[in-house]
């Protein structure tokens, strides 16, 4: 079972075989001029048309990180490629091509939503400006905001301004998407939304990389995920991957928790340990249905028989620790 | 949100627009002088630089001062006779603090404002080129100085077109002009003022890109500019005299002699270009080099 879930995972990242990773970083670092190491040495690697959720608590490096594959801050060490090119060297003929979201959107206060976009657009060299009405309107209506666009953004309710970030980067089409907590501030409306815009950009082609502290989320839209924790990149790889099927723990209420637990232990199951109304243990290879078949055949008095696949909460706990701590 | 298919037919369209046609340049310089002439304090800064001439030609006009005493601006004398004096007495009183304020204004708004609102990233990953930022923020700058400049010549010829007489013009060194050439001379006058304010534009676009509070940046810009003044006016520093910004700003009454001379005014272009050279350095400096964490 575990192999089969490996292999899809493989699977949907196999179209980017013919094609270099969308970010690739080596070694990457930043040191504040403190001596805060902020981020130390990582190898991101989001392969094309993956929808990559990086993970990390607060404080771990991770708007660092974007904001150093976006050129806004100059590593320490290491390099940044961005669809194939050096950045931030590159950052003219790339970033036209990469559409951002960083720490929450930024606009005028003074200026409409239209009026911001049409700012952005104004900047942008890539663009050409007699379309852009047409590509602002297009955005706002992808967006749900084409009733406010005239509405000064300073009278924006905190999830239409975060609606109007993700307009910007609808101004042209992209080919990579870095989103960072896209949706914060956002009704479970607005949030749904979200993730039918990252789902059409995937299937779109467009490579997404999302932060996000709802892992519930990530889990729902990403392909790939990458985990911070203190600077350092602690997990990456396909989900399935990362969040490892073979740590699927069984649990089992029986009648006779002493021949559930002979029965597992026989079987190769490893943690066996006694609840209160059972045993539970890691299945580990074991293919569940024969384990249930062999726990009633061996008159265990079978109650109950759950099979909890770890969430990606599960997985981010055990990877960056629990508990508000900060950590460093 | 969900018609995905307005986002191809973008996609379609902008992908045939970017083939073949050709782009009007100076989009956002165009976008950043709007941002700067819709800003409400901005044109409010321009309103009271507007009622400066009016108020002077009124007190002027009401006072009617006493030529042989010999106070006050050298032209406040000179103005009951000639109308258009009124805008160079404009200019000398606005030239010290008001112009070098609304300067401070914009410039210190510029890039520190950006920061602290967080458009900079933005901006940047746009992606604007940050040498290509510099420049377009200096320029409108300096545009913003300009049209203050232009905002009190204009309103110094007007006002003093309307309470005063206004005909030929007798020069500082007592030649006598026609009109016409006192209007030029008058612009002659206003492109000086503008091309102090632009050295102005330089230290304030510097200090800009020091902070993130605009405010901060404002205030600076000020302060530097009336240090250097009161610097000026310290006999014991007279030695620093000629490297003052604006030590040969009211240089501009050469202009109004006949021939021009060119001593003080070539003077303080020449120092106003070295600060305009040092300071853009600097702030370019500055700019390409430091990390956007707002």
């Amino acid at each position: 079972m575990s192999t089969t879930d490996l292999g899809a995972a493989t699977s949907v990242a196999a179209p980017s075989a013919g094609l270099g990773p969308a970010v690739a970083t080596t070694g990457l670092t930043k040191r504040f001029p403190g001596g805060q190491v902020a981020v130390n040495g990582i190898d991101l690697h989001v392969p094309t048309g993956a929808v990559y959720g990086f993970l990390g608590p607060n404080g771990s490096g991770k708007t660092t990180t974007i904001r150093m594959l976006l050129g806004l801050v100059a590593p320490t060490g290491g390099s940044v490629a961005l669809l194939g090119e050096p950045m931030p060297r590159a950052a003219s003929s790339v970033l036209p091509r990469v559409g951002a979201l960083v720490e929450g959107p930024a606009f005028h206060p003074y200026l409409s939503g239209h009026d911001n976009l049409r700012r952005a657009d104004d900047a942008d060299r890539s663009t050409d400006p007699h379309t852009a009405e047409a590509r602002i309107a297009a955005a706002l209506e992808r967006v749900g905001l084409s009733a406010a666009a005239g509405k000064r953004y300073r009278a924006y309710s905190l999830g239409m301004r975060q609606r109007l970030g993700l307009a910007v980067a609808l101004l042209r089409p992209r080919e990579l998407m870095v989103l960072d907590e896209p949706t914060n501030g956002l009704d479970p409306q607005g949030t749904r939304e979200v993730r039918h815009l990252v789902r059409d950009l995937a299937a779109d082609g467009t490579t997404v990389v999302v932060s996000s502290h709802l892992l519930s989320e990530v889990e729902q839209m990403c392909t790939h995920v990458g985990v911070m924790s203190a600077g350092q990149l602690v997990a990456q790889g396909p989900l399935e991957q990362v969040r490892g099927a073979s740590t699927t723990r069984v649990q089992v209420d029986a009648a006779d928790a002493a021949v559930a637990a002979r029965v597992l232990t026989g079987m190769g199951l490893s943690a066996v340990a006694p609840t209160p109304t059972g045993v539970v243990a890691d299945l580990g290879d074991a293919v569940p249905e024969e384990v249930l078949a062999a726990l009633v055949a061996a008159g265990a008095g079978v109650r109950q028989y759950v099979l909890h696949r770890p969430t990606l909460e599960d997985l981010f706990v055990t990877l960056t620790g629990e508990g508000f701590d900060v950590e460093r | 949100m969900s018609s995905a298919e307005a986002g191809s037919v973008v996609r379609d369209r902008a992908h045939h627009a970017s083939v073949g046609r050709r782009r009007p340049r100076g989009r956002f310089l165009r976008s950043e002088l709007r941002l700067v002439l819709t800003r409400r304090r901005n044109l409010a800064l321009l309103a009271v630089l507007a009622a400066g001439p009016v108020l002077i030609g009124i007190a002027v006009k009401v006072s009617a001062p006493d030529a042989s005493h010999g106070e006050g601006p050298p032209f406040l004398t000179s103005i009951t006779q000639n109308g258009l004096f009124l805008a160079f007495t404009s200019m000398v009183v606005a030239l010290p603090v008001f112009l070098p304020l609304a300067v401070a204004v914009v410039s210190g708004e510029s890039v520190a404002g950006e920061a602290s609102l967080g458009t900079l990233r933005y901006l940047l990953t746009t992606p604007v080129d940050r040498t290509r930022l510099l420049v377009v923020k200096y320029v409108s700058i300096v545009l913003y100085g300009a049209l203050a400049t232009a905002v009190v010549a204009a309103m110094g010829v007007l006002t003093g077109a309307a309470l005063f007489p206004v005909g030929d013009v007798t020069l500082l060194s007592g030649t006598t002009v026609p009109f016409a050439e006192g209007l030029l001379r008058t612009l002659l006058v206003a492109g000086y003022v503008a091309a102090a304010l632009a050295a102005v534009a330089a230290v304030g676009l510097l200090v800009s890109t020091l902070t993130e509070v605009p405010l901060a940046a404002m205030c600076a810009t000020v302060v530097v500019v009336v240090v250097l003044e009161i610097l000026d006016q310290v006999p014991q520093l007279d030695f620093l005299d000629a490297w003052l910004l604006p030590h040969d700003w009211l240089a501009f009454g050469d202009l109004l002699r006949d021939p021009i001379a060119l001593d003080g005014v070539g003077h303080g272009l020449l120092v106003q270009g070295g600060y305009v050279l040092v300071f853009l350095a600097l702030a370019w400096a500055r700019m390409t080099s430091k990390d956007v964490t707002s």
